[in-house]
């Protein structure tokens, strides 16, 4: 076991002793064989001195209890790793960025407190998951959608600190939240919002209180510990159809996004759509790749390919929500200003009507229609999970060529071939901008796994060196990704620790994460 | 999944032992009740029948018939277990908060209920 860095074993013994006397025996996990179920099941340093693996576990049940263990943590030096349902693959599970860190597993504190469907918001606890949200709305017949991420098993409060998206028109989930509660590093709880209004009837109803709005502070941050998050909901909508356009030359790609863009920003389409290329999809099951890589056709071989085969250059999915006549007009405009580009194509896809009963054997796009699945780890079946790149780039399409270019270049300059897992081209999860999701595969193979990180790394940094940045990263990357982040000698990542020196002296709330490192640890940093 | 890991499996998957319920009928009845809801919540949308459920696919790629755990009838308790707190392939391990050490003897319960006595 590893044990904190700088705490002696009897300190640690002693403090766990404390725990139990808050939480019950129970409830600390110590053993290995407990400890064991805390470590990333993708970890990308399986088997590896490096892997980030915990020294034990402690489930509270309730804020006071919280108070308790950040008392103990403060007077033995105990660094304490929060995680909500620990469902945070990909991007570390359950694991800690720092080894040896003591997991705060919230999981037990699983309640939800209110659904309003008459101003469409949820106030809830770190352990509740998706699925249990949505079967709380779906058995109170509550008119109200929530909005998953493509796995449903994780929790509303982590997917919404951790800035994760969804596919609805509420697919932003940090920008969906309204109001927290949170125990600071001083046992002190504060209600963020109108929330710091003893008596306030409007906590999950307007965001930003009187006076500073600090809530971003307690996203991707170790500043504190979330034990309550209003989230807000969306209105079951009357009816949702899709439709797919279609454009057939590479520079096509050039006006497409820009009319994506402005419908977008009209609030046309809404919700997370996926860029698509039928013809490099093509090219890549032909033993070629997405990416652009050097030596590889020309684009106007590619076009000609995609002559031959009948197959667009670009294509998307577009979605709607709302009310039959709304969404008609919404697609009829859209496929208006599309059809600007020549040879621009429509296909009109899926058309639901609400209430719908929609069974297991109904292929329907479940997540699109706030309805929790797991249906998307059938992506990754025959490996050992995953672990995501996911910079932003411009919503412009020269950036999507970019990208291309200059990824297909970092791989053959690392005589790596790409194994991206998921998508090769953007998605708009996110307001104003494109977030590419690629999955590099993870073994239980140290050898692989060297090879998948090396290619992560570089792509960081041909990432930054192009402009572009990750949203989000992996516990074993934090530094790596905080590295790039480094404006003015990275003035903003020096703001964050002289806040976290300041409200969290001892250092003892995820050491580590995104790369903040208290005064204590700093010399921690890779 | 390491060589270990597999030949653990391998071992466990051969060796299907017998499932027999010793205690009152009453209380088998209410486990296995316990065991379907906790199968429904943490199982079910991995595992169960119908489309988008990734570990059905799987264990159908990997040839296994039936692929739906709750058809199955040579589970163990000890195969199951080692799968839920140590993970195979993409399925992750489940934590206690999770899925308790009580709420698992009840899904073994309950997915062992149709083998043969």
């Amino acid at each position: 076991m590893k044990l904190p860095p700088g705490v002696s074993a009897s300190d640690f013994a002693a403090a766990l002793e404390k725990f139990a006397a808050v939480v019950g025996k129970e409830w600390v996990f110590s053993s290995q064989d407990d400890v064991d179920l805390y470590r990333d099941s993708y970890s990308p340093l399986w088997h590896e001195e490096d892997e980030r693996v915990p020294s034990a576990a402690v489930a509270p049940d309730g804020v006071e209890q919280i108070q308790a263990i950040v008392k103990i943590a403060n007077t033995y030096k105990i660094p304490l790793w929060t995680i909500s349902t620990g469902k945070n693959l990909a991007y570390g599970g359950s694991s800690p960025a720092l080894s040896g860190s003591v997991i705060l597993d919230l999981k037990r504190m699983n309640r939800i407190l209110e659904v309003n469907d008459k101003n469409h918001y949820a106030l809830v606890e770190p352990g509740v998951s998706y699925f249990d949200l949505y079967h709380y709305i779906q058995d109170h017949k509550l008119n109200v959608w929530i909005d998953p991420p493509d796995p449903g098993w994780g929790s509303p409060m982590g997917n919404s600190l951790e800035r994760g998206g969804g596919r609805t028109p509420m697919r932003d989930h940090f920008a969906s939240v309204c109001g927290m509660e949170i125990v600071l590093a001083n046992g002190e709880v504060i209600r963020t919002g109108m929330g710091a209004l003893p008596e306030s009837k409007t906590w999950q109803q307007y965001k930003y209180g009187f006076g500073p709005y600090v809530d971003g502070m307690f996203s991707q941050s170790n500043f504190g510990i979330v034990t309550k998050i209003g989230i807000w909901l969306m209105p079951s909508p009357e009816a949702y159809r899709d439709g797919v356009v279609s454009v057939p030359k590479h520079d096509d790609l050039i006006p497409f996004v820009d009319t994506l863009s402005f419908l977008i920003d009209s609030s046309v389409v809404r919700g997370t759509m996926l860029l698509d290329s039928p013809l490099l999809s093509y090219r890549a099951s032909q033993g070629g790749s997405v990416l652009d890589m050097p030596g590889g056709p020309t684009v106007a071989e590619t076009e000609k390919l995609g002559q031959e085969k009948g197959l667009p250059y670009w294509s998307m999915e577009l979605h709607f929500w709302g009310p039959p006549n709304v969404i008609d007009a919404q697609w009829e405009y859209a496929k208006e200003k599309f059809s600007a580009i020549p040879g621009a194509t429509f296909k009109d896809g899926r058309y639901y009507h609400f209430p719908m009963e929609v069974k297991d054997t109904d292929a329907v796009p479940w997540v699109a229609l706030g309805i929790p699945s797991l249906s998307v780890f059938g992506l990754i079946a025959g490996g050992n999970g995953h672990m995501d790149f996911s910079p932003i780039i411009p919503m412009q399409a020269e950036a999507v060529f970019e990208v291309l270019s200059a990824f297909g270049k970092a791989y053959a300059d690392l005589g790596i071939e790409p194994k991206n897992q998921f998508f090769s081209l953007p998605w708009c999860f996110f307001p104003h901008s494109f977030v590419l999701l690629f999955g590099f595969p993870i073994a239980h193979d140290v050898e692989k796994n060297r090879e998948s990180r090396r290619a992560f790394q570089r792509l960081v940094e041909v990432a930054a060196e192009h402009g572009w940045g990750e949203y989000r990263t992996h516990v074993a990357f934090m530094d790596a990704v905080s590295n790039v982040y480094s404006f003015n000698n990275h003035a903003l990542r020096r703001l964050h620790e002289r806040v976290k020196d300041a409200i969290d002296p001892n250092g003892i709330l995820s050491p580590g994460k995104s790369g903040i490192w208290p005064k204590r640890l700093r010399q921690q940093r890779a | 999944m390491n060589m270990k890991k597999a030949a653990v499996l391998l071992i466990l998957m051969l060796t299907a032992a017998t499932f027999a319920w010793a205690g009152p009928p009453q209380e088998k009845d209410s486990q296995l009740e316990r065991g379907h809801k906790v199968y429904d919540k943490w199982c079910f949308p991995c595992h169960g029948t119908g489309v988008g459920k990734p570990g059905t696919d799987a264990l159908k790629a990997r040839g296994q018939n039936p692929a739906v755990l709750e058809e199955r009838t040579d589970l163990t308790a000890a195969l199951i277990n080692t799968v839920v707190r140590h993970g195979v392939g993409f399925m992750p391990v489940f934590r206690k908060t999770e899925i308790s050490d009580a709420e698992l003897d009840a899904i073994d319960a309950y997915l062992m209920r149709n083998n043969k006595k």
